[in-house]
């Protein structure tokens, strides 16, 4: 991989890590909305929402056209899939190594009974 | 369900996983402690484990190779970074050649499981951290991983929710 990549790669977690961006994609992956359609679903400014909106942009989850007066904008789905599946691709090597790791532990031939005493001693 | 939380942190391409056994801290401990444990838990049933090295000290090494079905061998090590037995330990995880010489190429995840009492059985948090998003995308790429069909399921529901 580039620098340039690395750089994409980035840019899209960055885009990604915020909910408010992740529910313009959810909306935009849907169908084309236009920026003021996606502005009115949100309990901020228009501005604000146009600089989400060219955050999700910059990082290629989303293309904007222009109509008219209108800008509108549409999810890419591919670039979405290769970023949202990283982590949550590892999240699932992590569920069944927990998964394992209780079997193992609950095949032990005299389950171990913890003393409730010395049990609550966290935080 | 032993999973009891799983938080995404995209920014610092870090995933930290909590887990609940049902089982004192020590017998947890046992798991990463004993190669015989550790490697029945940490490949996948398709991508079998074997350890081969295991010192669980500072400074220590752990070295590993994983199976494909085809028959494939994937070696990794973990330079073990601190112990605290039985609560805590950190390590570095990478790639190695089939001697077990890291190899520089492929990304190294830093990584921190701790283990605390917790209602009469064991807390395990597990933080799994990569330098670069290029290099979690390149470990997923390498095959070792189960589930990945089940995880592009999920982003199917997802688009098809929405």
């Amino acid at each position: 991989m580039t620098e340039g990549d690395e750089d994409r790669a980035d840019a899209l977690f960055h885009a990604l890590a915020d909910r408010t961006r992740r529910d313009i994609m959810r909306r935009v992956l849907a169908g084309e909305h236009s920026v003021t359609e996606l502005a009115a679903s949100y309990d901020m400014s228009f501005a604000a929402v146009q600089k989400h909106v060219a955050v999700l942009e910059r990082a290629g989850l989303l293309v904007k056209r222009r109509n008219g007066r209108e800008q509108l904008a549409s999810g890419d789905v591919a670039a979405v899939r290769s970023v949202a599946g990283l982590l949550t691709e590892l999240e699932q090597v992590w569920r069944g190594r927990i998964a394992r790791i209780d079997e193992l532990i609950a095949s032990d031939p005299a389950p171990a009974t913890p003393d409730p005493a010395a049990a609550d001693q966290e935080d | 369900m032993p999973v009891t939380d799983i938080r995404q942190d995209p920014d610092n391409r870090t995933l930290i996983i909590t887990a609940e056994f049902a089982a004192p801290v020590e017998r947890v401990w046992q798991v990463y402690a004993d190669p015989r444990q550790l490697e029945k838990v940490w490949g996948p049933p398709t991508y079998p484990a074997t350890v081969v090295d295991h010192d669980l000290k500072p400074g220590g090494r752990m070295t590993y190779y994983m199976t494909s079905p085809e028959g494939e061998k994937f070696a990794g090590y973990w330079q073990i970074t601190a112990v605290d037995e039985p609560h805590s330990f950190a390590f570095d995880d990478g790639f190695a050649d089939l001697d077990f010489n890291p190899n520089p190429d492929l990304p190294v995840s830093t990584n921190v499981y701790s283990f605390a009492p917790h209602d009469g059985g064991t807390r395990a948090t597990y933080v799994n951290t990569y330098a670069t998003a290029e290099g979690l995308q390149k470990v997923l790429d390498m095959g070792m991983i189960e589930g990945s069909r089940g995880a592009i399921g999920q982003i199917d529901d997802l688009l098809a929710s929405s």
